[in-house]
């Protein structure tokens, strides 16, 4: 078959209705005789509702309804929880609308419906709540000692304990017995170390909105979903309707970057609120509303040890993190960080490993799924780990990690977790990273700079990774706990005029599927890319599928249509024989001609789908159409890796961190649309970038988020990123067809650690190992002003025990900023 | 509230309406002009996705009311392409050097490009982050967004650029 597709940077079919203002965002939807909502929240992060008055608002203008939590207190169900990764995992119930008490500043309280918008925000304001405060637990260290419960009822902030053990596994070796080695031993090493991962917002530029229409049988909802099957499913069973009663669209969305991976109080509220009052309802958030009440990402604490010799190979890794539930668990909440347990091995050759985790709850928004969800925060870990092993080691953290990753030769291979790694080349990609970026000038102008005390140092910061893609075959994620399998649907339609349609079940939220599954298509059926039309986001039309997230659209979405197509040239084949008058065995199939071997007789599958249509002239047996669907379960997830190189510039006297260079070789596999991947890959490094150096979620000290408005939360903009410099080497995935791995997250997941690891290395050399994230002007200044006082100095910014440390930088991104903790309110 | 008559033309339609006096020109737009394309993200005037022109320069419609938009022409994402259909040649460049994905932002980049290519025919890349740190994206870290607005104002640079006039609003 002629490949002529799949590799083309062919540009998207996406952009049309997108660049003209046509396109169908769920906001923009209006139906006759909508009703609209506005949250009643709470200000407080935990307290008891003693009263809710809601008679004045009741009686406003335009109000048709008000709705509190004991209103529907027996038909709202709790919000699910799709992955206890334990069986004794714990958690409290969780209301669309809070009952009785709240547990984080922002929840929902009441809900008021009204004949417009304007009219129900003017309303929610009359709605009048008596509350008690109760205690607020905001840190997880804090959690940890269950000093201060976030749910009194539960007794304790445990969740859930989770542990992988390589010895106990018989995957590996005893971690305490390599640690205990290498205290005893002179020519072995331990490093110790706590980082934190700061909260952070997914921060979609579209806020959430959703539109149910109750007014006819089946309840339509549309919604700025990234996985309308899993929430009409979990509509129907948190709500208690059958789910053939309930459509969900997801149009036009917005970003997603698995915020939008959930099923969300305010999702219910409408329905109940459609339900109830039997009429269209709109919802839509506001920026602030989104940004207290739509899940976060991240939040840990990760106390780490790791063994090693002194000429720099790794002998036990050990893992104790303290993972931040907030005050609910949400769809996917506990599972989480239990996904980075199975990454920080990395890529590296590491004998014996231990991993245990600790979920705890907190009065805050609950975490859940945020780019890379997991394998970010071990990245990070892990990558900073070794950045610390070869400054203790005084060894090039490139040559350290040469020491200890999986060489080339080596794959397949089969990590202390019990994974196997298909396929990689982190020799290649690595090699190619460095004559990008000129590692060795920088290096020398590095040892310049410090040799002269340029108040402006230069720091290399090294990341090397891979991760989990393709989200997953279903006896691993059963073997996990998760509810659900990792299969994913398609189906392949040839119409009369052979003209194609495809239903996918992964609906995109920006990512270009559309584009890439015509692609696809394209290619394995022989016909042009402009006659394929690619359906998503909708459950009436995509009848079956498990959504987009944790790039698995290609890997498992798109081998989905792969399989159908497949089936569809199968079926196409049984017919074209019989219209020939030939053997089937005697048939070929290209460029959409299936031709008799060795003669120039043939049949277009056009031809074929019109005489399935006519079905005047069919084999006896055949049904007369041709249209075909498939479920794909992958065999193992895929592996794609990378080495990124960032160059820092600090400027001693002001803490200002300027990134000046960043070069980045992913290795994704085969690649079906360059432009898509590269685009991918530059959305990645800027959040990855933004958790390094911008972007926190910060409480005050009663648990409001201080960081409420983009004016505080700061979401990068153009002039605060460079250009980067992107390469690949393609090696590919041995376990699908595509040979595909999935590049959504791997910008995310390896531009944190480089950048710090950058940050550090630019002014290790004057007594600074450590520096929270994001680095800020003002924390980058006041480690280098704790480092002149003397190691030890225990006021020094970079040991400052908690990740919410009230100084804040707000001022404008870009702008230099200095000063101490108490002067720099800008 | 008592309702205020304002007349405008959006894209080249004139519109007498009667609008409450706190009424944001983007909720007008959207809400009761269904000029769906510009898109609101925020309520701090900080992502730039609700971007218009203002007598032909770029304003974020969430910053001022209706009421002051009235006797202005205001131009959306809706009315930049030609009658014919023909994309604008920065929503051409856009397209070409796939400068979006979930397109959120798009229609404020769009809009803001064009102000500024009117006012810088040639922008260094230099030039154009600076004058889009109003509109935030989220998803393509702006690479191909700058290469857009770049290779637009080059394409741009042979049409006649509209004149600009002050706005003549807070």
């Amino acid at each position: 078959m002629t490949v002529t597709e799949i590799g083309a940077p062919r540009r998207r079919k996406e952009d049309q209705r997108l660049i003209t203002g046509r396109s169908r965002y769920t906001d923009n939807m209006v139906l006759p005789g909508m009703l609209h909502l506005a949250m009643v929240r709470s200000p407080f992060a935990h307290a008891r509702i003693t009263n809710i008055d809601s008679s004045e608002a009741s009686a406003a203008s335009g109000v048709v309804s008000v709705i509190t939590g004991a209103d529907v207190a027996d038909i709202q169900g709790s919000l699910p929880n799709a992955w206890p990764i334990t069986p004794d995992q714990k958690a409290p119930p969780h209301p669309a609308i809070a009952v009785d008490r709240v547990a984080f500043a922002g929840e929902v309280v009441a809900v008021v419906v009204a004949r417009s918008k304007k009219e129900a925000q003017d309303a929610a304001d009359l709605v009048d709540v008596d509350y008690d405060e109760l205690p607020v637990l905001l840190d997880l260290e804090d959690a940890e000692k269950d000093t201060v419960l976030a749910h009194p009822d539960l007794g304790t902030n445990r969740s859930a304990l989770w542990v992988f053990d390589s010895g106990e596994a018989g995957t590996g070796g005893d971690v305490e017995r390599a640690l205990a080695h290498a205290d005893a031993a002179d020519d072995e090493i331990r490093v110790d170390r706590t980082y934190y991962q700061q909260r952070l917002i997914p921060a979609f530029m579209e806020p959430r909105s959703t539109v149910v229409d109750p007014t006819s049988e089946q309840i339509t909802m549309w919604s700025a979903t990234q996985v309308p099957h899993i929430l009409r499913l979990m509509l129907a069973l948190t709500l208690g309707i059958p789910e053939s009663k309930v459509r969900v669209i997801a149009p036009d969305v917005g970003g997603g970057f698995g915020g939008k991976l959930q099923v969300t109080p305010e999702e219910v509220i409408t329905m109940l609120a459609a339900r109830r009052t039997g009429k269209p309802c709109k919802y839509t958030e506001t920026r602030s509303e989104s940004l207290v009440a739509a899940h976060h990402g991240r939040a840990q604490v990760q106390r780490l040890s790791l063994s090693a010799t002194r000429d720099g190979v790794v002998t036990g890794l050990k893992v104790a993190l303290l993972a931040d539930m907030g005050a609910y668990l949400g769809l996917v909440t506990s599972g989480v960080p239990i996904l980075g347990a199975f990454m920080f091995p990395a890529i590296y050759k590491i004998p014996a490993y231990r991993f245990e985790c600790t979920n705890l709850f907190t009065n805050k928004v609950w975490t859940d799924a945020y780019r890379g969800a997991g394998r970010p925060e071990a990245t990070f870990a892990i990558e900073r780990l070794m950045d610390d092993l070869a400054a203790e080691l005084d060894m090039d953290p490139i040559e350290l990690r040469r020491k200890n990753w999986i060489t080339h030769e080596e794959f397949p291979f089969t990590t202390v977790c019990g994974l196997e790694y298909d396929s990689g080349n982190y020799e290649a990609a690595t090699a190619r990273a460095l004559e990008l970026f000129g590692y060795d000038e920088l290096r020398a102008e590095q040892k310049r700079r410090r040799d002269e005390g340029d108040p402006v140092q230069l720091g290399i910061g090294v990341s090397t990774f891979t991760e989990m893609c393709g989200l997953a075959p279903s006896r691993v994620l059963g073997s996990l706990d998760y509810g659900a399998g990792g299969w994913e649907y398609a189906q392949v339609r040839m119409l009369p005029t052979g003209n194609v349609e495809v239903v996918t079940g992964v609906s995109a939220h920006g990512q270009g599927h559309e584009t890439a599954w015509s692609q696809i298509v394209a290619d394995r059926l022989g016909v042009p890319f402009e006659n394929v039309e690619v359906l998503h986001g909708d459950t009436a039309i995509a009848q079956k599928g498990l959504d987009t997230y944790g790039s698995r659209s290609l890997a498992v979405g798109g081998m989905a249509v792969v399989a159908a197509a497949d089936k569809v040239i199968a079926k196409a084949k049984v017919i074209a024989a019989h219209l020939l008058e030939a053997a089937e065995d005697d048939l070929e199939f290209a460029d959409g001609t299936f031709t008799v071997r060795g003669t120039d007789q043939g049949v277009g599958l056009g031809e074929v789908s019109l005489a399935t249509f006519a079905a005047h002239n069919l084999p006896d047996g055949v049904e007369p159409s041709l249209d075909s669907d498939a479920t794909f379960d992958p065999e193992n997830f895929s592996f794609p890796h990378g080495t990124h190189l960032a160059a820092m510039e600090v400027d001693t006297e002001t803490g200002q961190v300027t990134l000046r260079k960043y070069v980045c070789v992913d290795d994704i596999g085969n690649v079906v649309n360059p432009l898509i991947v590269e685009g991918q890959v530059h959305g990645g490094l800027a959040q990855g970038i933004a958790q390094a150096l911008f972007e926190e979620a910060v409480h005050d000290d009663a648990g409001t988020l201080v960081t409420g408005s983009f004016v505080d939360y700061l979401v990068p903009s153009a002039a605060d990123l460079p250009a980067f410099v992107t390469d690949r080497t393609e090696t590919a995935s041995t376990t699908n067809a595509l040979g595909v791995k999935g590049v959504g997250e791997a910008g995310t997941i390896a531009s944190t650690p480089a950048i710090v690891n950058g940050v550090i290395d630019a002014v290790r050399h004057l007594g600074v190992d450590d520096i929270l994230m994001p680095c800020s002007p003002s924390r980058v200044w006041a480690a280098l002003q704790g480092a002149d006082k003397g190691r030890g100095a225990e006021a020094a910014a970079p040991t400052v025990n908690s990740p919410e440390v009230a100084e804040r930088d707000v001022a404008s991104t870009g702008a230099v900023q200095t000063g101490t903790d108490e002067g720099t309110a800008q | 509230m008592a309702k205020k008559p304002i007349s405008l033309t959006v894209d080249g339609v004139r519109y007498a309406d009667d609008v409450e006096p706190r009424t944001l020109l983007v909720q007008y737009l959207r809400e009761q002009l269904g000029k769906t394309g510009t898109l609101v993200g925020c309520d701090t005037t900080n992502c730039g996705a609700c971007t218009v022109h203002l007598d032909g320069r770029s304003i974020k419609s969430c910053t001022m009311f209706a009421v002051q938009a009235d006797g202005h022409e205001v131009t959306t994402i809706e009315g930049i392409a030609a009658a014919d259909g023909t994309l604008h040649p920065m929503q051409q460049a856009f397209h070409e050097c796939h400068a979006l994905q979930c397109g959120f932002c798009t229609p404020g980049m769009i809009m803001q490009s064009i102000d500024l290519a009117n006012e810088h025919p040639e922008p260094d890349e230099a030039t154009v982050r600076e004058n889009l740190e109003g509109n935030l994206c989220r998803c393509t870290g702006y690479q191909n967004i700058v290469k857009a607005v770049q290779a637009g104002a080059k394409e741009m640079g042979g049409a006649a650029a509209p004149a600009s006039t002050e706005a003549g609003v807070a």
